[in-house]
C-alpha cells in the first residue's frame, strides 16, 4: 500500500487516517505487530517524529496498544475496530448525502441511486 | 535527554565590511532530534546564520551557542557540516578524503561511509576530479551523514542532484541522523523536503520572520508550507516593457 500524502493538510493527520485504513483492511490485524516508527517513516518518506505523532493519535482511540517489550500492536478488541469502521461508514453517507443535496437530490433520491449501485436503469 | 537547546542565538548579527548586515537581531532556538528547514529567498541570510553557526564567520553583534559553547573546538567535534560548495582537493580519491575524515573526526564512521558509498555505486578508489558535479555532491554528503554527531549543518543539500538522487538523500538523512541529533538545512527547494522536516525557520532580509512547526503552519493556515512561502516572499511581476503607441 502506498501513501499519500496532500499539501492542504497536517501531514500526521494525513498519516493516522492512512494508518487506520490499513488496520481496518486487516493489513494490521487485531493482535497484530504495528513495524517500528522509523520502518514506517522512511517507508512514507516522512519525519520520525511526525509518524509518532501520527501512532499516538491511533493510541489516543484506542486502536493501537504499546506494549513494553513487543512494541506497537494493533487492538485484540476487535469491538473497537467496528467501532471506528462505523463511524467512518456514517461520514461516508454523510459526504454522500451532502453532495447529492447539491446537485438538487433529497435523501430518498440519494438512496435510490445508491441501491442501483451508480448502475444505469434497465 | 538532554535538556538544554541545541542552538541558541541572541540578538546575533551579522554585518560585512561592504555595508550590508546580512542578518539583523536574529534570536531563536532549535532543540535536539529534530530535522528543522531553514527557509528564505536568495540573499536572505541562510547562508551566513550556517556559517555563524559552524564557527567560519563571526557575529558583529549578539551571541550563539551550541550546546552551551560558543563556536570553537568543542562544537567543531560535534557539528557535521556540509558548506554549500565542493573543498575537496580534485587529485584526491575518495579513499583519501576518507582518510581525512576518519583522522579529524573521532565520530566518523568508516564502514558506514563505505557502506552508503557503494549503495550510490561509487568507487572509493576513484579520483574526485572524474566525479560529476552531483556526485561529488553526493561523497560530501555520505562524508558528513557518516558523523556521528550532534548537530547536521547543510547548506543546500539537495540544490544541485537529480530528483532520484534527490530521494535518496532524503531517505539518507531520515534514517541515519541520531535520535539525539538535530540536522539543520537550509534550501529553496520547500515541496520536495517539507514532509522530512518538524519545523521551519523563515528568514527575510536578514530578520527571522517565523519559527513554527510544519504541522502547525498546516494548520492555522490551511496551507503547504510551500505555499506560505510563495505568500510571503510574492515578488510583484515586473510590469515589462509596455510599447508605445506610434
Amino acid at each position: 500500500m502506498q501513501w499519500k500524502l496532500t499539501d492542504d493538510r497536517p501531514i500526521y493527520l494525513q498519516l493516522a487516517e492512512q494508518l487506520t485504513q490499513r488496520i481496518l483492511a486487516g493489513a494490521y490485524p487485531p493482535g497484530g505487530r504495528i513495524p517500528a516508527v522509523r520502518e514506517l517513516a522512511a517507508e512514507a518518506g516522512v519525519n520520525p517524529n511526525t509518524m509518532q505523532r501520527a501512532l499516538s493519535l491511533l493510541e489516543d482511540q484506542r486502536l493501537v496498544v504499546t506494549n513494553r517489550t513487543s512494541g506497537r500492536t494493533v487492538t485484540e478488541n476487535t469491538q473497537a475496530i467496528s467501532r471506528v469502521r462505523e463511524q467512518q461508514a456514517k461520514d461516508l453517507a454523510k459526504q454522500y448525502v451532502a453532495a447529492m443535496e447539491t446537485l438538487g437530490y433529497g435523501p430518498q433520491d440519494a438512496a435510490q441511486f445508491l441501491q442501483k449501485g451508480g448502475k444505469d436503469d434497465e | 535527554m538532554n535538556e538544554q537547546p541545541l542552538i541558541e542565538c541572541k540578538n546575533l548579527t551579522k554585518s560585512y565590511t561592504t555595508g550590508t548586515e546580512a542578518l539583523s537581531h536574529v534570536s531563536l532556538t532549535v532543540g535536539r532530534g529534530k530535522i528543522v528547514g531553514l527557509l528564505g529567498p536568495n540573499g536572505s541570510g541562510k547562508t551566513t546564520l550556517i556559517k555563524l553557526l559552524s564557527g567560519l564567520l563571526t557575529p558583529t553583534q549578539g551571541d550563539v551557542c551550541i550546546d552551551g559553547h560558543a563556536p570553537g573546538i568543542y562544537t567543531k567535534s560535534i557539528v557535521s557540516y556540509l558548506p554549500d560548495r565542493m573543498y575537496f582537493p580534485k587529485w584526491m580519491r575518495v579513499n583519501d578524503i576518507l582518510a581525512f575524515f576518519a583522522d579529524f573526526y573521532p565520530d566518523f564512521d568508516r564502514k558506514k561511509a563505505l557502506d552508503m558509498l557503494s549503495s550510490l555505486g561509487i568507487a572509493p578508489g576513484e579520483k574526485i576530479r572524474r566525479l560529476s558535479k552531483g556526485t561529488q555532491e553526493k561523497v560530501q554528503l555520505v562524508l558528513v551523514m557518516s558523523r556521528k554527531a550532534q548537530l547536521y549543518l547543510m547548506d543546500e543539500p539537495i540544490a544541485g542532484v537529480d530528483p532520484a538522487a534527490r530521494d535518496f538523500i532524503l531517505n539518507t538523512i531520515l534514517t541515519n541522523y541520531n535520535e539525539e541529533g538535530t540536522v539543520l538545512l537550509s534550501t529553496h527547494l520547500i515541496s520536495d523536503i517539507e514532509r522530512v522536516l518538524d519545523e521551519v525557520i523563515f528568514l527575510q532580509n536578514g530578520h527571522l520572520v517565523r519559527q513554527d512547526s510544519v504541522d502547525r503552519i498546516r494548520e492555522t493556515e490551511g496551507k503547504s508550507v510551500d505555499a506560505l512561502f510563495r505568500d510571503i516572499f510574492r515578488t510583484p511581476v515586473y510590469p515589462g516593457y509596455t510599447r508605445k503607441e506610434a
